[in-house]
């Protein structure tokens, strides 16, 4: 019994390790798509930020400066976006396109120069990463059963980028059903000409969305390089950016729903290691591959009205256009 | 309304100053990583044309570059976008690669014909879900070919690494395929004309792509059918008016633009691998969009710009040998920016221009009035 | 410019005055040197014909547009108008023609858009209710306050758009076309919010193109005619007729030589015809009706009442719920197998539905006939015939300019009607359905395709012609439908036909009760 607990929480412990970074940019796509912008593109600004966090955390030996410099890069990706799709109008799913390509040969292309070893740059050293904090109590809460364990196995032991990202949910949710940015953020999405005629430019509340969403990817690549893992490899976000627009997708672009949509993902992932060569019962052997599609196949069956149905926002994808 | 530019700053000008945008952004990146530009240039230019070797690597990679390139663009003309080149591509090998391991050994003249059939018919498959999920139950071509791209990642793998890997073997691969199913090289001939490929993997293939152009070409701007899928991807009510029914032709488009994508693995498997192996499809199938923009979904475009990529990739393995400071990454850079400049911002210059090329309409009102009398 | 402060014993400034607008769209001038002034405490009512450059002039008043020339002044002050925050502070309000709302959202959500008080909205949510009692005490604006815009009725989202603009302390109220989408009744419950409004001192731009709606609740009219201000009068001083004749100009083109229409045998027959929308909402409610052979049928009404799902349910584009249409007997079933029976369709929206904006002229020709073997063979289109026909057609209908390869979109509206329907009638339908055929059209052309209909029936086709201008209907028509709310409320011969009465059953009022 006990080692079945052990085993649950070491799995519940993986799965929220492995949602942060998911959760981070989740967020960061709902205040984007909220605002009718298309962000395919969450894949390029996390890579973004994880190569700055890593070549600034490498270089200046401080995982606090490697955090700013993934905030900024990936705010400037989603500038970019937005100045390629809110100011020129242009197709929102070939630019997101564009800086996802752009990015995966930016990276290594970079890392290759500045620190040649072979697209990749490595982090070590003391204060270079955002490393596990252990929460108060939570070695004399081990001895507790079930949710003393619970505490100090899954809530405590996770570097501070987790615990922002468990905070960025609700924080979403606040912001978006209970200020004035929030309602107009949901406005712009839904009716962009009502939001023009009731005296908000247009273009300047997309900007702010992606803002926030360049913000928050940041720190999603910045826990992908300096918080997770130690250092930036090519192509290290791998899908996990697509993940999040499927877990957004899923979630029908609302912040709890899409939270649990994170989880049931990393849980996939994190069950998909623990079950490699395990046999089940009825299954059998269960290939780890179809643990790994499953996520992108559940999004194509909710997607086709097979489970449930997704809503996007209404005017999601045109560029605004003032109609004579 | 836009005010029309003149026909050849709209199809040559615009497109060009896109792409020389593209280039000079890139050409600052060399700058920033310590290297000249044009040294740079000099050096890729050299490695992708310099040699015999160098011209059949840089064909090779356009051929791929065509197929993926023709398949987006085919798609474009359906008003849809297909990103699931890589996954059709991927799934077009494995036709391909089972035609092969099981007739293998037959003649070439029954086998290729077979593994090209193979690949076309699996492409065409994976296209035609997204294409069927649109028709029929709304769900949108770039979420579903996203999706799908990874979907067709976790199959392959499953079936190399469980299914076709050599037994005993620790290498993901299958079988060598026989004989019978070597996609020819076009040394012999090109030797002809005094060209000689050396070593490289230039094959058939080009020639399979540069007849899928022109029948691309005839599809989409002569025939009935194509007629039909451009009235869907400009106006869908127009469609409905017109007595076509949006959602076949949608199927249609995303179908021949599977087979396209899947066409791409003849010339990758059966023309160099020679067996299957993990991932040959290497992103070839993501080339085709900065391929179909920059093309402007024109074959004679595509194949251009086909060209340009297949010079950038060959030429780019040169540059970083002998200028190790810009990995052969770069050409992902550019390829990106292309996509860029060329697509999301391809009306950046439009207004530039247009103050350039057309009367300022200032003027106009008086010309007007005088007109009416 | 002197402030506009008044003097004691002076009369107040216009609220809002405007001076020599102009607006170009591209070749277009929507608006041709405008001057209008509108005094506080006011019904003013601006009354022209569709595309007589009305909204174009109010979204310019409202900075939703920004005109090309000429001056705003409000309360007598000169004033930049450039965005819709420019117009809100100047303490202007507008409602639009389409709604501008948000349907998922609450109508307190909906009020608060824009207008909300500090960044959270807890506060904000409290004083607009409070505010929104009031308001809706004060002028009849009942509202539910929590009910999804989406679930109400047209006209509750009115008023939702009215409370808008009252809650961001509107003193001038521009309406667009307000009671397009309503009942008799909302509209008769809008007027007398209108008026509420009016005695407690506020100002009312009302927009319309409705004669009866000027003279119920106006002060004054002013009266616009192809993007130019026309006159301007007292409404208690003027009559329907001197402002129909203003409307209109002298119109020569709607006096059209036909003779006798002789009916023969019906092609069109519609049987207890149903269509719902998606959200299973009726469109059309049980129609039957012949058109016969050799006669226009007119169908009349306020638009939205049904008249573009019978064109397109009639085509085949749509599906009936119930009921069946049959043309020469046979049951049409879908827009091509509508073709092989010979319906010809000219479409209401032409250059988004009857032709390809970006294909040229001779692509556009046949449009809807690609399969057609004279255009077509083995799969492949035949370009040099269908090149012919278009060259020949563009001759024939007068086209301009004569160049089948250029865009359908680099054709003049006038030009594109005559492709289309140059297109719909080659092709000798026995049945042609036309929607809007002079709408965005110029008067020379509006001339020749009024020939053409009458032509074609004397060549022994029935046609069925729905048109929002109802001078057009009565000119063409042999036989007139009023439709409304899906039905049709009655029958009216062409000749001679009553307008009072026609516009009695456009209003619902059925033969019975008239």
């Amino acid at each position: 019994m006990a080692d079945v607990w052990l085993q649950a929480l070491l799995v519940t412990d993986s799965t929220v390790r492995l949602a942060a970074p998911l959760v981070l940019a989740a967020m960061a796509g709902l205040f984007s798509e909220r605002s009718g912008v298309v962000d395919i593109a969450l894949e390029g600004k996390m890579l973004g930020g994880a190569f700055a966090a890593a070549a600034a955390a490498a270089y200046t030996g401080s995982a606090w400066l490697g955090l700013l410099a993934a905030l900024v890069v990936s705010y400037l990706l989603a500038m970019l976006h937005g100045f390629a799709t809110i100011t020129n109008r242009g197709d929102q799913v070939v630019s997101g396109m564009a800086i996802n390509i752009a990015v995966a040969g930016l990276g290594p292309v970079l890392a290759d120069a500045w620190f040649h070893q072979a697209g990749r740059v490595p982090v070590f050293g003391a204060g270079t990463r955002f490393t596990e904090i252990d929460l108060p109590f939570a070695e004399a809460a081990r001895a507790v059963p079930l949710m003393g364990s619970f505490y100090a196995e899954v809530v405590s032991g996770h570097n501070l980028l987790v615990y922002l990202a468990a905070l960025s949910v609700p924080l979403t949710a606040f912001v978006v059903y209970q200020t004035r940015f929030g309602l107009r953020l949901r406005a712009v999405g839904e009716n962009p000409a009502a939001v023009d005629t009731a005296g908000i430019p247009v273009a300047r509340m997309r900007y702010e969305a992606l803002m926030v969403t360049g913000l928050l990817c940041g720190v999603a690549g910045a826990y992908l390089s300096i918080g997770q893992g130690a250092g930036f490899v090519r192509d290290m976000t791998a899908g996990k950016g697509y993940l999040a627009l499927a877990a957004l997708i899923f979630g029908k672009w609302r912040p709890v729903p899409t939270l649990l949509a994170c989880l049931l993902f990393a849980l996939a992932d994190a069950l998909q290691t623990r079950l490699q060569g395990v046999t089940l019962p009825v299954i059998g052997e269960l290939p780890t591959q179809a643990i790994q599609a499953l996520p992108y196949l559940l999004t194509i069956l909710l997607l086709a009205g097979f489970v449930g149905r997704a809503v996007a926002p209404k005017a999601i994808g045109q560029p605004y256009v003032k109609e004579r | 309304m836009r005010d029309a530019l003149p026909a050849w700053v709209e199809l040559g000008l615009l497109p060009l100053l896109n792409l020389a945008f593209a280039f000079l952004v890139t050409g600052v990146i060399v700058v920033i990583l310590g290297e000249n530009p044009l040294e740079a240039v000099e050096l890729l230019v050299y490695g992708a044309f310099g040699y015999g070797e160098a011209w059949g690597y840089t064909l090779f990679y356009a051929t791929n570059f065509i197929f993926t390139g023709l398949a987006v663009a085919l798609a474009f003309h359906a008003g849809l976008f297909n990103i699931g080149g890589e996954g059709q591509a991927y799934i077009g090998g494995l036709g391909a690669g089972l035609a092969a391991l099981a007739f293998g050994g037959g003649s070439p003249f029954l086998v290729l014909p077979l593994c090209v059939l193979g690949a076309a018919l699996f492409g065409a498959v994976w296209g035609f879900i997204p294409g069927w999920l649109q028709a029929k139950r709304g769900s949108h071509v770039v979420i579903t070919t996203i999706m799908l791209n990874f979907v067709a990642a976790s199959l392959m793998t499953y079936l190399m690494v469980n299914v076709l890997i050599v037994r005993g073997s620790q290498i993901p691969e299958s079988a060598g395929f026989g004989p019978g199913a070597d996609m020819p090289g076009l040394n012999g001939l090109l030797n002809l004309f005094g060209l000689d490929v050396g070593r490289s993997p230039l094959n058939l293939s080009l020639v399979l792509a540069l007849v899928c152009c022109v029948l691309v070409w005839a599809f989409v701007w002569k025939s009935r059918p194509g007629y039909e899928v451009r009235v869907v991807g400009q106006s869908e009510p127009a469609a409905r008016y017109a007595g076509i029914v949006p959602g076949n032709k949608v199927i249609l488009a995303m179908t021949l633009s599977g087979v396209l994508a899947g066409l791409m693995a003849v010339n990758e498997v059966l023309g160099a691998q020679h067996r299957l192996v993990l991932g040959f499809s290497g992103g070839y199938g993501f080339v085709g969009i900065a391929v179909a923009l920059m093309g402007r979904s024109h074959p004679f475009g595509v194949v251009l710009a086909a060209l340009l990529f297949g010079a950038l990739y060959q030429g780019g393995s040169e540059l970083a040998f002998d200028m190790p400071a810009i990995s052969r990454d770069m050409v992902v850079v550019i390829q990106g920016l292309v996509i860029l400049f060329a697509g999301a911002l391809e009306h950046m210059f439009r207004p530039f221009l247009t103050g350039i090329f057309v009367r300022r309409r200032d003027a106009a009102p008086a010309v007007r009035e005088a007109a009416r009398g | 410019m002197a402030a506009g402060a008044t003097r004691p014993g002076e009369a107040p400034p216009p609220a809002v005055e405007l001076q020599g607008i102009d607006k170009w769209f591209g070749t277009n001038h929507a608006n041709r040197g405008i001057d209008l002034a509108v005094m506080p405490g006011t019904i003013h009512g601006i009354i022209g014909e569709n595309g007589a450059g009305k909204s174009t002039l109010m979204n310019i008043l409202f900075g939703f547009l920004e005109a090309d020339g000429g001056r705003i002044l409000v309360d007598g002050e000169p004033r930049r108008i450039r965005r819709p925050e420019d117009a809100i502070r100047a303490g202007i309000g507008m409602v639009h023609q389409h709604f501008m709302l948000v349907e998922p959202f609450t109508v307190v959500e909906n009020v608060l858009l824009g207008a909300e008080e500090g960044p959270l909205l807890r506060r904000s949510r409290a004083k607009a209710r409070a505010e929104l009692g009031r308001l809706a005490r004060d002028y009849a604006l009942d509202v539910p306050l929590d009910a999804v815009v989406h679930d109400l009725p047209v006209g509750l989202q009115q008023r939702v758009e009215i409370l808008k603009a009252l809650y961001r302390g509107a003193r001038i109220l521009i309406l667009d076309e307000p009671t397009g989408v309503l009942t008799p009744a909302e509209a008769d419950h809008l007027f007398r919010i209108l008026t509420g409004l009016r005695d407690q001192g506020r100002t009312v731009l009302l927009i319309t193109h409705k004669l009866r709606e000027i003279m119920a609740v106006t002060d004054r009219v002013s009266v616009m005619r192809q993007g130019a201000m026309v006159a301007h009068r007292e409404t208690a001083e003027t009559s329907r007729e001197d402002l129909a004749e203003l409307m209109v100009g002298h119109k020569v083109i709607l006096r059209i030589d036909k003779g006798r229409a002789r009916p023969g045998a019906p092609v069109l027959e519609v049987r207890d015809l149903w269509v719902h929308d998606r959200q299973d909402v009726p469109r059309l409610k049980g129609l039957t009706f012949d058109v016969r052979a050799g006669e226009i049928v007119g169908v009349a009404g306020v638009s939205g009442n049904g008249q573009s799902e019978l064109l397109e349910v009639l085509s085949g584009i749509l599906h009936p719920t119930k009921g069946e249409v049959r043309v020469g007997g046979e049951p049409v079933l879908n827009p091509a197998q509508g073709r092989s029976l010979g319906v010809g369709h000219v479409p209401e929206d032409r250059l988004r539905v009857g032709l390809v904006r970006t294909f040229p002229a001779w692509e556009n020709a046949v449009l809807g006939h690609q399969r057609d073997a004279r255009y077509e063979q083995g799969g492949f289109m035949r370009r040099r015939r269908i090149r012919d026909v278009c060259r020949d057609w563009m001759r024939r209908h007068d086209v301009r300019p004569q160049s089948c390869d250029l865009e359908a979109g680099g054709f003049s509206g006038g030009n594109q009607q005559k492709l289309v329907l140059a297109r719909e009638m080659e092709h000798e339908p026995g049945l042609l359905l036309v929607g809007q055929p002079t709408r965005g059209v110029d008067i020379g052309a509006i001339e020749l395709i009024h020939k053409r209909l009458v032509a074609l029936r004397d060549r022994g086709k029935a046609i069925l012609l729905v048109s929002v201008e109802l001078d057009e209907v009565m000119a063409l028509a042999d036989r007139i439908l009023v439709m409304f709310d899906g039905t049709i409320t009655g029958e009216v011969p062409g000749e001679g036909a009553d307008e009072r009465r026609i516009g009695l059953l456009m209003a619902g009022i059925a033969e019975e009760a008239a």
